[in-house]
C-alpha cells in the first residue's frame, strides 16, 4: 500500500472527499517530520513510537574494498513497534 | 507528541470537529494496521517505508542464567526512513 491507496481507502471508510483525506493523511506525516525534525518523540498509542537517535563519528570499512572510511556524526529515526501491533502482526 | 496532539492539529488546520478529527485519525491508523496485520507493506514517500520481515527460528540465551533457549520463528515490523527523511534530520 502506498500513501494514495491509504488516502483512498481514508475516504471510502470515513466518507470524505479524496481532497480532504488527502489533506489529512499529509498533516500527520508533515507533523511527524516537523517533530523528527526538532529532535522530538512521536508516540502513537497502540501503533508504536519514534525516536531520534544520535549516532558518533566512527572508523567504518568498505565491505566491498576493505578501504577504512570515516562515517560522520548523524541522527537517524528509530521506529519501535507498539505492544499490540507487534501482536498483531506475529498472529497467524 | 501523542494521538492527542495529531488530532488537535487536524482539528486546528483541517477544520473538522474535534469529534470527526479523533475518528478521523484513529481511521488512518486502523488502515495501516489492517494492513500490515496482512503482511502487506506500507510506503509513504517522503517519509518511508512499513515492511513485515519474516525471523527464523534461532538460538539465544537467556542473558541472566547463561542458559541456552530456542527463539521461535516469528514476523516483525521495521520502519525504513525514506532519504528525504534522513536528510532532513541532519540538516544544519
Amino acid at each position: 500500500m502506498n500513501k494514495s491507496e491509504l488516502i483512498t481507502g481514508l475516504s471510502k471508510k470515513e466518507n470524505l472527499t479524496e481532497r480532504q483525506a488527502t489533506d489529512v493523511v499529509n498533516q500527520i506525516f508533515k507533523d511527524f517530520h516537523n517533530k523528527l525534525k526538532s529532535g522530538g518523540r512521536i508516540e502513537v498509542r497502540g501503533f508504536g513510537s519514534f525516536v531520534v537517535r544520535k549516532y558518533k563519528a566512527y572508523t567504518g570499512r568498505n565491505p566491498k574494498t576493505g578501504g577504512t572510511i570515516q562515517v560522520a556524526p548523524k541522527k537517524l529515526p528509530f521506529f519501535k513497534v507498539g505492544k499490540e501491533l507487534r501482536e498483531r502482526v506475529d498472529s497467524k | 507528541m501523542t494521538k492527542a496532539d495529531i488530532i488537535q492539529n487536524v482539528h486546528d488546520k483541517l477544520g473538522f470537529s474535534k469529534k470527526d478529527s479523533a475518528e478521523i485519525v484513529e481511521s488512518v491508523f486502523d488502515i495501516m494496521k489492517e494492513n500490515l496485520t496482512r503482511s502487506e507493506k506500507i510506503k509513504i514517500s517522503g517519509f518511508g517505508n512499513f515492511a513485515v520481515k519474516e525471523k527464523k527460528a534461532r538460538k539465544g540465551r537467556n542473558p541472566q542464567t547463561g542458559e541456552e533457549i530456542e527463539i521461535s520463528s516469528r514476523k516483525v515490523l521495521t520502519f525504513r526512513p525514506s532519504q528525504v527523511l534522513r536528510r532532513t534530520l541532519n540538516e544544519e
